[in-house]
């Protein structure tokens, strides 16, 4: 193992060794003080940030070939430990009220980071699988954590089946994919179909089983059905973290498989692809306009972002483009975290005990009761529908001029009629909290409060900046040779 | 050469009847000890194939450890005693179709294709003993290694909070 | 393929034994079951109630830990077969993998997991 190896997974060695010291420490301290577990855990991932710095300017390969360190890796891996953070941030007071500060939780979500990271750094695909696994056991027993509460219960049931099995697919295409071209490591893969030794049929099968496999994990239709109970039933912090982490990692595996390993089946993929990213903004649009449940609201609109992001990987045949498509997909990644995060922080300052006070209803009256959170909702909602000075808008605009430049213009109609569409259900949020009456109550902690305010300021000042980020994640990309 | 071929046919009998015998019986640990029955013949065809490590994990882990699992899962749920589940009477059929159906493709593209899949390749002697996987594990594949140890970590973590009603700390 | 004859040979006879212990005792045993013989045993006392209670759930966690520890077992195979050779960097490895989930077990032992009650 040489130093190389060492530098290259360094900032995933942070996370993992301070998450299996966090689980010591939470055996010595007593029942009452679990927070000083989520102290230590956001110090673990500021320490990790530091050390994931000095990678955006390398490219190495690691470890035999298993792991890659790119721009695109330390893109990603510093959007999982932001993200990270937020959760922490929504989390902690939220366990509080409701009686469930177990540390288990930040020490899970540790580990689940880790296996975030783990797959944007993954050059192979027994790591891919590893990855994807050791990122979604902790999401399962995450979502089940209100566990007296049955539809806690609920979800982890269904998300641990469901997962289990998307996961048994991805196996199986991994395994398909290796029979055919000899080798698990995505250069050597591309090595041998360039060479014309791959058997075509069983790559195409592999791929694939792959596709449907992640397809399950980011929410793509038909692989959809888990998201709206899943997001629902899970605790409001919890649903947060998945929503961004499990699907940008998904996302991390399908952008590196498909766009530098499969770029020579896009003749037989591409029109499944097609397919799916248009099912998938059309379903989950229009579903979420007859929600209710603002929570069941937002998992729809969050498939219906997955759809948009997908259409980044329906390019991945085409060259330039496809570049083009990644540092897009990696900017709409970024805003759709931070917008994210912060719609969820105003759901959880919301959210009662026992599951009340997610009605759309229970918003009435919030924009005179609370003029700062409403301020911030509505920020938020503009942002997920794309509307300017947000970063939404900038991330859907980007995203769409690269599949235009793509080819794929029935595909650009498709996203913008769905966006229109998605107008309605996002501002009547706002229309409630301005327009009708109520008595809405915020219980907030303060760093509940800094998260919503965060987000909110950043979701607005970054889309002013957005051409020098936009460079970054171009960077990040060209750099890694995708 | 036709002592081989009996064997995997041997093999292959006992692997689907067993696998059928899971699927049709009625009572749940009926279904797990045919389960045993069919891990059991996996396990021979990895002996067949040239892998005896794997082949011995198969029988300890899969035959031994997770059947108990499954076994205690089936007690703890009271599945040994109910019945069928009702379902919508075009569930079955349609199910039937689609397997059917890929089942068809499968072949077709089997069968069409057959001269394009990789050859067999000549195994070494000694190959897939522990000996041989030890050496690649602790040199290639040591990354993946060491990830498994984190993932069986959270397993356990998992297992606990999930079960444990009162926590002593 | 010819060194497992003898495992073969094995199963064999011992399938052959078991059923023949089966077969004789069911043919040559007497077998005149009554309503009481068949009831099931409870040390004289007639049995009453749903006789099936709800299974504690410590049997699933002892199970769930059963497995992670014997695959961490099944590691320690190929390890020990070639640990010689590995030197003091297999070594190293194993210690990790090792340490790992000895945090776990601490981590099972200290919650309460291995206790039976």
């Amino acid at each position: 193992m040489k130093w190389d190896d060492l530098f290259a997974i360094l900032p995933l060695v942070v996370i993992s060794t301070w998450a299996v010291v966090l689980v010591l420490v939470d055996i010595v301290i007593p029942r009452d003080r679990k927070g000083i577990t989520a102290a230590l855990a956001a110090l673990g991932l500021i320490f990790a940030l530091y050390f994931t710095l000095p990678q955006y300017n390398r490219h190495l390969v690691a470890f035999n070939g298993m792991v890659i360190v790119d721009g695109f890796s330390a893109f990603l891996n510093t959007l999982f430990l932001a993200s990270g953070l937020l959760a922490i941030a929504l989390a902690y007071g939220f366990l509080k009220r409701n009686n469930i500060d177990r540390s288990e939780y930040y020490t899970l979500m540790l580990f689940s980071i880790s296996g975030m990271m783990l797959m944007g750094i993954a050059a192979d695909l027994i790591i891919i699988f590893l990855a994807l696994e050791l990122l979604s056991i902790p999401l399962y027993v995450l979502a089940g954590f209100a566990r007296p509460r049955l539809d806690s219960e609920e979800a982890a049931l269904k998300y641990f089946i469901l997962g289990a099995f998307s996961g048994g697919f991805v196996v199986y295409g991994v395994a398909l994919v290796y029979g055919a071209t000899g080798s698990t490591a995505i250069v050597e893969i591309i090595q041998a179909v360039v060479a014309g030794k791959a058997a075509m049929v069983l790559l195409t099968i592999g791929a694939a089983l792959i596709m449907v496999g992640f397809g399950f994990k980011v929410a793509a239709v038909p692989f959809h059905m888990w998201t709206p109970d899943v997001y629902q039933g899970s605790p409001s912090p919890v649903t947060s973290f998945m929503a961004v982490g499990a699907k940008a990692a998904g996302f991390a595996a399908l952008l590196r498989i498909f766009v530098s390993a499969f770029p020579y089946l896009s003749v037989s993929l591409v029109p499944i692809l097609w397919l799916i990213s248009a099912l998938t903004m059309i379903l989950g649009n229009i579903v979420a306009i007859a929600q209710n449940n603002i929570k069941r609201m937002l998992a729809y609109s969050s498939i219906a972002h997955a759809g948009y992001i997908l259409m980044a990987v329906v390019t991945f045949g085409k060259g330039s483009a496809a570049i083009d498509a990644v540092s897009a997909a990696l900017f709409y990644l970024l805003a759709y975290a931070l917008t994210n995060f912060g719609a969820w922080s105003v759901v959880i300052a919301l959210e009662k005990s026992e599951g009340r006070g997610l009605l759309l209803q229970d918003y009435a009256g919030l924009g005179k009761k609370y003029p700062a959170w409403a301020a911030a909702m509505t920020v938020f909602m503009l942002s997920f529908t794309g509307v300017p000075p947000t970063l939404g808008f900038l991330g859907k605009f980007y995203l769409f001029r690269s599949v235009l430049e793509g080819g794929f213009i029935g595909l650009a109609i498709i996203a913008v009629l769905t966006s229109l569409v998605s107008a309605y259900y996002y501002l009547r949020v706002v229309v409630i909290m301005y327009m009708q009456d109520g008595e809405p109550v915020v219980e907030g902690d303060i760093w509940l409060k800094v998260a919503a305010g965060a987000t909110a300021v950043l979701v607005v000042v970054l889309s002013l900046f957005a051409t020098p980020l936009l460079q970054w994640a171009a960077q990040a990309t060209l750099q890694s040779g995708l | 050469m036709s002592i081989d071929i009996i064997l995997f046919l041997g093999l292959a009998v006992v692997a689907i009847l067993s696998a059928a015998g899971m699927l049709f019986s009625r009572n749940a640990i009926y279904s797990a000890l045919f389960l045993i029955i069919n891990f059991s013949a996996i396990a021979v065809y990895y002996l067949i194939l040239g892998a005896p490590f794997i082949a011995l994990t198969q029988i300890t882990v899969y035959a031994g450890a997770i059947m108990v699992l499954f076994i205690f899962v089936i007690m703890l749920l009271g599945a040994e005693q109910t019945g069928r589940t009702p379902a919508s009477w075009w569930m079955r059929p349609l199910g039937m179709g689609l397997g059917a159906l890929l089942i068809l493709e499968s072949l077709y593209l089997i069968f069409t294709h057959l001269h394009s899949f990789p050859q067999p390749i000549e195994i070494i002697d000694g190959f897939g003993n522990p000996g041989q996987v030890g050496e690649i594990l602790f040199d290639k594949y040591v990354l993946p290694f060491e990830i498994i140890s984190l993932l069986l970590l959270v397993a356990m973590i998992g297992a606990i909070v999930l079960t444990k009603k009162k926590m002593k700390r | 393929m010819s060194e497992y004859l003898p495992i073969v040979v094995l199963l064999i006879l011992s399938a052959f034994v078991a059923g023949a212990a089966i077969a004789l005792g069911h043919l040559f045993g007497p077998h005149h079951p009554t309503e009481r013989k068949s009831l099931p045993y409870e040390s004289g006392m007639t049995p009453f109630g749903p006789g099936a209670r709800r299974m504690p759930v410590r049997f699933y966690l002892i199970a769930v830990l059963f497995i992670l520890f014997d695959i961490e077992t099944v590691f320690f195979l190929p390890w020990a077969v070639v640990f010689r050779k590995l030197g003091l960097f297999g070594l190293i490895e194993m210690l990790i993998f090792v340490m790992v989930l000895v945090v776990g077990f601490l981590y099972a032992w200290e919650k309460g997991a291995l206790e039976w009650e």
